[in-house]
């Protein structure tokens, strides 16, 4: 287990290695600038930014100072902020970020998985029908559209939450449903299916021949082994909703971290960029590994060794 | 067997007592139980608290690196400047009086009795000094320090080629600041009470560079002081109590939230957890504008839209053509119909609302053209038969994303094509690839707009001589240029103001650039909230606001 661990471990910092030099390289190729002089600004202002942000140095000194900074922790500032440094960002974000997440990923698994055992207990009959055009809309309607209607409902109309920013529980209700449609559907949709393909198979007829109960196999058998293509994406989908989303966070004005990115991207702001780049690598990293250890906690046929094999 | 079952179950329970029980709302929670300050016992003093949105997490709330609405809103609320504008928009007394200047250039302002910041310290001509030096010190990289570039030695050693010693501030004493400037400047009392002029406490700044950056180390010197910030969640200014004027200011507390929605802020104006709202979605803006309700204002604005025409690319170099494409425009559809916020068409380039010799500058201006489709077919014609052209080639609109930029170039394209027969694509990129693309001359026609800097018309009128690095329409003019340079020189308002008239007829006679519209500053503010006004070159100010509390109820 320990080799296990090791080994990943050095794979994770060579995949982030190569992230952040593919990320630098990316980066510094697309036209735009930080600090484009819009207007009226002067040569001499432009250039103190410049040498302020170690901008004028050439590209592979930037690169190595860079690479170096991050082996320290350190993601640098942003340029677009005097205030809030890249760490910062993350370090007030991702405990909003995860926060949300985790709140629409337990709705999303919890009625996902239930409305996909129904979906596959009871197929094509209305029962099935009925968790899969909710799992259709989910996977169809885009978030935003989502968000808007639940906050012109439950919060605009009916007062039973509040619109819109972050200050306590009741805040976090409309975003979290509006987050967890998407994963909901997905996971709904492949439990279904898991579940389908399990309940054909042979041993859950010798288990029914053994004469257990109709309730003992569903639970024992057939879920437990239709889990595992969820559990596959579960990690991927964590990742996501984790690390916040642009657009709901947008709408609703979370704190988070959902906006870094692409905020990044719009503003040319290298050091948000990468770091946040950086970031969500390693957290998908990790997600992606702890979902490999989960896989021999469920099946035990499984087992977590070397590499080599 | 059984025992994993319940330890899946197990987790699962656990993890939802972590999410509960971790506190991701910010640090305090003071907000909802602070309840009311100062009830004397006889009755309850119930606080007056006005909600807004802030749009952005502010990137500097220090006036010297502050540089765009999302830091200056709440700094015209927690600073003022040497001086400072009433709600007619007349330039009086701040923390100094008002000096007179006989040649622009040297003015002595003197720092007025007992004015103090918001921790008890004198507020001392050397904060401003101190300030001033220390947005322009090349190592502070400050966006905005030419706003600073008036002062004598200022740019060259913002550039490093000058020291501190040569900038043109200097505190005689505690009270007295000496100003010299690199030339006259007709309009520096309006520069110094826009906020890279303002003070910031020397002491302060020495012993913690990072004071801005927190509430709790927070110093300013206006009506309100920044009592807690959670970072992009909200900011909260209190009122404050060592501010001269304090008997004039009303409200207790004004709420920042921090939302980048303007729909959803929009719905928490309609909900009632905002008491204004500003900037408003464009349907609603629409809406609003046909509309009489109460709550709607809107109002002049510094600021232009308009479109570049590359005059180095055939055949926009030839006048005919380019007066062919503004004529054929119809700004009063794009106004009323397509943009939809109460703008005014342009028909020149400086926008109403700021102050001629005699009454408002754009006024007096009026219309420096005029539309007319038949006008601009034989005009159209005559440019390319000049350009030896029979027809002009197909070009493309550049504009940055956006829903509001391309149903404005979509409706520009669908008249041009209309009135003159014209092929037109559309092209939008990110804002900083277009900035790049004009910057290089690679393209035709390019929207831009334009916001002014202070309230004189030659915040607009310089951006076209041949020198200046916004001029990506590319035209070049002698006798602009000349004209310009006279009005830049003189203290004499007749002459300055004559020599801008005369300047801007001859670029609307030349036309590189094609104006559409004024823009203007539609926002909501509650029926129970008084005294906000809207000066032309400022968000919404509520310095003086009231907010009747029994309507409230």
């Amino acid at each position: 287990m320990l080799k296990y661990v090791l080994h990943r471990f050095m794979w994770a910092i060579i995949t982030l290695w190569a992230t952040i030099t593919i990320t630098f390289i990316i980066m510094h190729s697309i036209p735009g600038d930080p600090f484009a002089k819009e207007g009226t600004m002067p040569e001499s202002v432009y250039e103190n930014l410049q040498r302020h942000y170690n901008l004028d140095k050439p590209k592979i000194v930037q690169y190595f100072f860079y690479l170096k900074q991050v082996a320290l922790l350190d993601f640098g500032p942003s340029l677009k902020s005097k205030t809030l440094t890249v760490n910062d960002y993350i370090e007030k974000g991702f405990p909003v970020s995860f926060h949300l997440g985790a709140q629409a990923m337990i709705i999303a698994v919890f009625f996902g998985l239930i409305l996909g055992v129904i979906a596959s207990l009871y197929r094509k009959r209305w029962p099935d029908y009925t968790s899969m055009i909710i799992a259709i809309i989910g996977i169809s309607v885009p978030s935003f559209v989502l968000a808007t209607l639940l906050i012109n409902f439950l919060a605009v109309k009916w007062s039973f939450f509040p619109v819109a920013t972050w200050k306590s529980w009741s805040h976090t209700v409309l975003p979290s449903i509006a987050l967890a449609m998407m994963p909901l559907a997905y996971i709904a949709r492949l439990m279904r299916t898991s579940m389908i393909e399990v309940l054909n198979q042979d041993y859950i007829l010798t288990a029914k021949a053994k004469g257990l109960r109709k309730n003992a196999v569903i639970i024992k058998h057939a879920i437990r082994n239709a889990l595992m293509p969820v559990v596959t994406i579960l990690g991927i989908l964590t990742a996501n909703v984790v690390t916040g989303s642009f657009v709901i966070e947008h709408i609703f004005g979370i704190p988070g971290i959902g906006e870094m990115f692409v905020k990044g991207i719009m503003n040319r702001d290298y050091p948000v960029i990468l770091g946040s780049t950086v970031f969500y690598s390693a957290i998908l990293i990790f997600l992606i590994f702890i979902v490999d250890v989960v896989y021999t906690w469920i099946d035990p046929r499984i087992k977590v060794t070397g590499a080599s094999k | 067997m059984k025992r994993n079952k319940y330890s899946l179950f197990a987790l699962v329970l656990a993890l939802m007592v972590v999410i509960s029980g971790c506190n991701s709302f910010g640090a305090s929670e003071k907000t909802t139980t602070k309840g009311s300050g100062k009830s004397d016992g006889k009755k309850e003093v119930v606080e007056k608290v006005l909600n807004l949105n802030n749009s952005s997490e502010p990137g500097s709330l220090h006036p010297g690196t502050a540089q765009g609405t999302h830091d200056s809103w709440i700094l015209e609320h927690a600073f003022e400047g040497l001086t400072k504008k009433t709600p007619e928009g007349e330039i009086i007394d701040g923390m100094a009086s008002v000096p007179t200047s006989d040649d622009g250039i040297n003015w002595t302002f003197k720092i007025k009795k007992d004015m103090k910041w918001s921790n008890g310290d004198p507020v001392t001509a050397h904060d401003f000094e101190f300030a001033w030096k220390y947005a322009l010190a090349p190592e502070t990289a400050s966006d905005y320090a030419y706003q600073l570039f008036y002062l004598e030695g200022a740019e060259a050693y913002n550039g490093g080629e000058g020291t501190a010693d040569q900038v043109g501030v200097k505190a005689k004493d505690d009270v007295t600041l000496e100003v010299k400037l690199a030339q006259a400047t007709p309009y520096f009392l309006d520069l110094t009470s826009f906020y890279t002029y303002y003070p910031i406490n020397k002491k302060i700044q020495e012993e913690n560079p990072k004071w801005f950056t927190e509430a709790t180390s927070y110093v300013s010197n206006g009506p309100f002081k920044l009592t807690e910030w959670k970072h992009k969640e909200s900011v909260k200014l209190e009122k404050n109590e060592n501010y001269y004027e304090k008997d004039k200011i009303n409200l207790d507390v004004v709420n920042f939230i921090i939302l980048e929605d303007e729909n959803t802020a929009w719905q928490m104006y309609k909900s009632g957890e905002l008491d204004l709202a500003y900037p408003l979605p464009q349907d609603v803006q629409g809406q609003l504008a046909q509309s009489d309700d109460k709550e709607f204002h809107n109002g002049p604005d510094l600021s232009v839209y308009y479109y570049n025409l590359n005059n180095d690319v055939k055949p926009f170099n030839n006048v005919k053509v380019r007066r062919a494409l503004s004529m054929a425009i119809d700004r009063k559809t794009i106004t009323e119909n397509v943009a939809q916020g109460g703008q005014q068409p342009a028909y020149s380039v400086v926008p109403p609302g700021i102050p001629d010799v005699n009454g408002d500058y754009q006024e007096n201006t009026g219309d420096l053209f005029s539309e007319g489709i038949e006008e601009a077919k034989k005009l159209l014609a005559e440019g390319l038969a000049e350009e030896g052209m029979d027809k002009l080639p197909e070009f493309s609109i550049l504009f940055n994303t956006s829903e509001g930029h391309q149903k404005i170039a979509e409706a520009v394209q669908e008249m041009w094509r209309k009135n003159l027969g014209v092929t037109v694509t559309l092209e939008n990129t990110e804002f900083q690839v277009k900035l790049d693309r004009e910057k290089a001359g690679e393209y035709q026609v390019s929207r831009a707009g334009w916001i002014g800097d202070y309230v004189d018309p030659m915040t607009f009128m310089d951006l076209w001589t041949s020198e200046s690095a916004y001029n990506d329409a590319n035209w070049k003019n002698a006798e602009y240029d000349k004209w310009i340079a006279e009005a830049k020189q003189t203290m004499d308002q007749q002459v300055r103001m004559d020599n801008m008239h005369k300047a801007e007829k001859l670029l609307m006679d030349e036309m590189p650039i094609i104006p559409i519209y004024f823009y203007t500053k539609p926002h909501t503010v509650k029926e129970y909230v008084t005294g906000v006004y809207t000066p032309i070159n400022r968000y919404p100010q509520f310095i003086y606001a009231d907010i009747d509390m029994d309507a409230k109820e």
